[in-house]
């Protein structure tokens, strides 16, 4: 199979419209033919990173890549950055503000999630410069 | 049973959705918060919730959730309604508190799916 490549803008000033790249690549997924298994991992990983870009990333890019084997998104912010990984990794650690958690998140569950969800995850994250997270899905 | 059987057993006003009255749903899930239906749902086709935003439609597109109640007698904005039919997911709202609409639905045979472990 041809390499796919995909390219979303997440504006972060816009949290009813975040979630708009993971449905179109749901879409796609489901489109190609996809497992729903693999969709649905890939959906959810996405959205949940979709998410923390608007939240804590004032938005940033996501780039998928589809190849025979595996669906690659690589989601880019220039946030303030992480200090302390493996704390945000904790299921349950927080820093969203309250008016997040008035819309249904900020529980603590997102990074967990997308681990959860991908079958290989990468957070590297520099404080004052941003956040690239890598995540993988594997077609088999 | 079927989601018309839903409406019936809650009864629900539908905002949106008709033609998935006749779909077959067997399990449900209620939270308010979406980070724990995306970390703890799995397969469950209906979700009750008091969360009145587009992310409630969104988290329900991504689980493959195919309607949504809203509890406590709340309306949703017209663009939450609109994205939903873009999404193909029916909506409806009950007055029955969150407690209260997820035991009759449990009374009449819906399950909450799996045990989280």
């Amino acid at each position: 199979m041809k390499g796919l490549h995909y390219h979303y803008q997440v504006p972060g000033d816009d949290f009813t419209r975040a979630g708009e790249a993971s449905g179109a690549i749901k879409a796609a997924l489901k489109k190609l033919g996809f497992s729903p298994q693999v969709v649905r991992k890939v959906a959810i990983a996405m959205y949940e990173g979709e998410i923390n870009l608007v939240i804590h990333g004032g938005g940033g890019e996501i780039d998928v890549d589809i190849d025979g084997e595996k669906v690659t998104m690589v989601l880019a912010d220039h946030g303030p950055g992480i200090p302390d990984i493996q704390k945000a990794m904790e299921e349950g650690w927080s820093t969203a503000p309250d008016n997040v958690r008035s819309l249904g998140f900020g529980a603590g569950m997102g990074l967990p999630n997308m681990k959860k969800y991908s079958d290989e995850m990468t957070v590297e994250s520099v404080v004052g410069e941003g956040t690239t997270v890598t995540m993988v899905v594997k077609l088999v | 049973m079927t989601l018309g059987e839903v409406k019936t057993i809650l009864d629900a006003q539908l905002l949106c959705g008709e033609e998935l009255l006749d779909q077959e749903v067997h399990t449900a899930c209620g939270s308010d918060l979406m980070s724990d239906v995306l970390a703890f749902v799995k397969d469950q086709a209906v979700l009750l919730t008091g969360l009145m935003n587009q992310q409630v439609i969104r988290t329900a597109e991504m689980m493959d959730i195919l309607c949504i109640i809203f509890v406590r007698g709340k309306e949703p904005a017209p663009e939450v309604v609109e994205l939903a039919k873009e999404k193909d997911l029916a909506i409806m709202t009950t007055t029955h508190r969150m407690f209260t609409a997820c035991g009759l639905l449990f009374q009449s045979g819906l399950n909450g799916g799996v045990h989280i472990q």
